[in-house]
């Protein structure tokens, strides 16, 4: 890994909402990272933690007054490299949905529910391919079918209300994939669906990312989901990452200990009955601002005086792939033993995905 | 589709039913009863008991109200007592004056309502929204009459741009194919009485149109306002569509969905408001008659009025059940 130019290259993100009488608020805090052909790349925390706004400001969809948006994000396309952070809304208009697609977490509300899901999946064809007519609706059937929804000629004319939570999210991927995105960012797209229909929705991702050779982030909170799906993982915690890894090294050996937290606070089926969980104490509103020292310090057990010394610098290991920002870091493997990639909640297997 | 409509149109035969037993039993509480409004004031108790038992009041409540719905059936709603014709004769031609002043002035809320609305919306706390808001709010307290008034004394007597009375310009030759002056003049090709009919119709026309106005303009705000919050706005712009198809097809059209149920309510409201606005504009319609009719107690007039108004109310309501669920396919589904 990482011996292909990046697809695309965030460097330094930061969101900062607010400003100017009231306060300001640091929704991304500086987070890089990159995404690269055929790969999946997983965001991972906790609510509030940016990774949300994260995927908002490379799709340029935050509010246009209010937000000030900082760091770059170069796409690699073959007409040459371009900054997402800095081209016109014009030109980010003609890129979305074509070279970068977004699923989003509920598909209900994420459908218009007052047109028809055909002509919802014509116009994006329409937009970027200018297929019209039969043509456009031929190509919307074979989408449909694509993603695994059968009976297609009869759901084109169908409304959101009447198909079902899983049918809906199809829809939506269907609608993503349709111009063939270099890249394509998934926000928590199975949050809102039943078990078994999430373990589906994500082996249709993982089909698409490989058959497609499409670049995939996958915003999530489900450490399962990550397991499952995720090639490099990057854990954010108040609008930085704080751990970087490759699937197998962060889930062998996760070094900050909030990573450590969170694989902790994950149910497992085989502890002993009664057992309580182990949650993450406090919430991700006690923090500090980053310049101060460590954010997550005040709910971290490592916690010393040192944390409060300015923001935590970071740390290569294992040849440059495994990254944390921590000044104590959890060294020995007491959390490996507890396998999560053996958790029930994980879908698919390893070997598979490799 | 069908079904729907089917459905909904059988749905009429209560309301309708409903309404004919709550006017009935207004026509019996009516303060002193016919025998007083009919008969003049020294008219003897003998004489207000006869006149009683020739209008049958004395037989039971049952057999008067099927009479009553038997007379309203076959259009007999009785006869006027300023003019001495028959009510249903009168109404039918006064009705198309006040029906092209309806909708002159609904279209005029709607025109300029929904644009406003939705204009307000997009630049929310500029200056735009700031007037319309205001400006709907003034729409919304200042009474109808009033506003007539107002713009009878500018518009007409001061500035003379517009006339100050009646339907047409006296003098002027046009052929009567159905008493709609506009509609008859467009067929016949006579765009000079079009003209002047929508002259006459520009002042009422405005009077009646501000309450609509100013609540179209404030619904349509506040319904865009809730649409572009939608996720499946966010959807859109992440497809990367043009701004145009974004805001017609994903944002307006769900928009609209509660505006047309309030257009589809004021509009009846409108017949009602025309009384008032008619007077003013001495305009031949329905509402001048019936402010008359309430001078002089015209009680068939009266009656008759009530039930045209009632009746359009749960025609509009119809159509507005028809136009919504053309808009919303869930509605259908149900």
């Amino acid at each position: 890994m990482g011996s292909s130019t990046p697809l695309l290259a965030v460097e330094e993100l930061s969101v900062v909402f607010g400003g100017r009488g009231s306060d300001e608020v640091r929704a991304v805090d500086g987070v890089s990272f990159t995404l690269e052909e055929g790969k999946v790349t997983g965001l991972v925390g906790e609510s509030g933690c940016g990774k949300s706004v994260t995927s908002l400001a490379l799709m340029g969809l935050l509010p246009p007054r209010g937000v000030r948006v900082g760091g770059s994000a170069l796409l690699n396309l073959p007409e040459g490299e371009v900054d997402l952070l800095k081209l016109s809304p014009k030109r980010m208009r003609d890129l979305r949905g074509s070279r970068l697609a977004m699923i989003f977490q509920d598909p209900l509300s994420s459908l218009n529910p007052v047109v028809p899901i055909g002509r919802q999946v014509t116009e994006i064809l329409n937009r970027h391919r200018g297929m019209r007519g039969s043509a456009a609706e031929k190509e919307a059937a074979d989408l449909l079918q694509r993603v695994g929804i059968p009976d297609p000629e009869r759901r084109l004319k169908e409304y959101p209300h009447q198909l079902s939570g899983g049918m809906r999210q199809r829809a939506l991927i269907a609608m993503a994939v349709a111009c063939r995105p270099r890249v394509m960012i998934a926000d928590e797209p199975t949050t809102a669906l039943d078990v078994t229909i999430q373990a589906q929705i994500l082996e249709l991702l993982k089909d698409l990312v490989t058959e497609e050779g499409t670049a995939l982030l996958m915003i999530t909170h489900d450490l399962g989901v990550v397991a499952g799906l995720c090639d490099d993982i990057n854990v954010l915690y108040a609008g930085r990452a704080v751990e970087t890894a490759p699937r197998a090294p962060l889930f062998a050996g996760p070094t900050h200990p909030y990573t450590v937290g969170l694989l902790g606070s994950i149910p497992r089926l085989d502890a002993p009955r009664g057992e309580p969980l182990t949650p993450i104490r406090g919430s991700v509103n006690d923090n500090i601002a980053w310049h101060d020292g460590c954010a997550f310090a005040p709910r971290c057990d490592h916690y010393t005086l040192e944390c409060l010394e300015g923001p935590p610098a970071l740390v290569h290991t294992d040849d440059g792939v495994h990254a944390y920002r921590c000044v104590n870091p959890v060294r020995h493997a007491d959390v490996a033993d507890r396998a999560v990639l053996e958790s029930p909640s994980v879908v698919g297997d390893e070997e598979e995905s490799a | 589709m069908l079904r729907f409509l089917v459905r909904r149109t059988l749905q009429l035969i209560p309301t309708l039913g409903g309404l004919s037993i709550l006017l009935f039993i207004w026509l019996q509480r009516l303060p002193g009863g016919p025998e007083y409004a009919l008969l003049p004031d020294d008219a003897t108790a003998e004489q207000r008991a006869q006149l009683r038992r020739s209008l049958g009041l004395d037989e039971p409540l049952t057999v008067q109200y099927l009479a009553f719905l038997r007379n309203i059936l076959q259009g007999d709603l009785g006869t006027s007592i300023q003019t001495g014709r028959p009510v249903v004769e009168e109404f039918f031609t006064r009705f198309p004056a006040t029906f092209e002043l309806a909708i002159t002035a609904m279209l005029m809320a709607i025109a300029v309502g929904i644009p406003l609305g939705y204009l307000a919306a997009r630049r929310r706390g500029g200056v735009l929204d700031f007037a319309a808001v205001g400006g709907s709010l003034l729409g919304i307290c200042t009474p109808v009459f009033f506003l007539a008034f107002i713009l009878k004394v500018i518009f007409a007597e001061r500035l003379g741009l517009f006339p100050s009375a009646f339907r047409l310009s006296p003098g002027l030759n046009r052929t009567d194919l159905s008493g709609f002056v506009v509609l008859d003049g467009l067929r016949t090709g006579e765009l000079d009485v079009v003209w002047d009919a929508l002259m006459h119709l520009a002042l009422p026309g405005l009077a009646l149109a501000s309450i609509p106005l100013a609540v179209i303009v404030r619904m349509t705000r506040a319904s865009v306002l809730e649409v572009l919050e939608e996720d499946y706005v966010r959807t859109a712009d992440a497809k990367g569509l043009h701004r145009r198809t974004v805001r017609g097809r994903h944002v307006l059209r769900n928009a609209m969905l509660p505006v047309v149920t309030a257009i589809g309510l004021l509009t009846g409201s409108l017949f009602a408001g025309a009384v008032l606005t008619e007077s003013v504009f001495a305009f031949p319609g329905v509402g001048s008659f019936v402010y008359g009719a309430t001078q002089t107690r015209d009680y068939p007039v009266l009656t008759g009025f009530i039930l045209l108004i009632a009746t359009m109310y749960v025609f509009i309501n119809l159509l507005v059940d028809i136009s919504y669920s053309l808009l919303d396919p869930r509605v259908r589904a149900q």
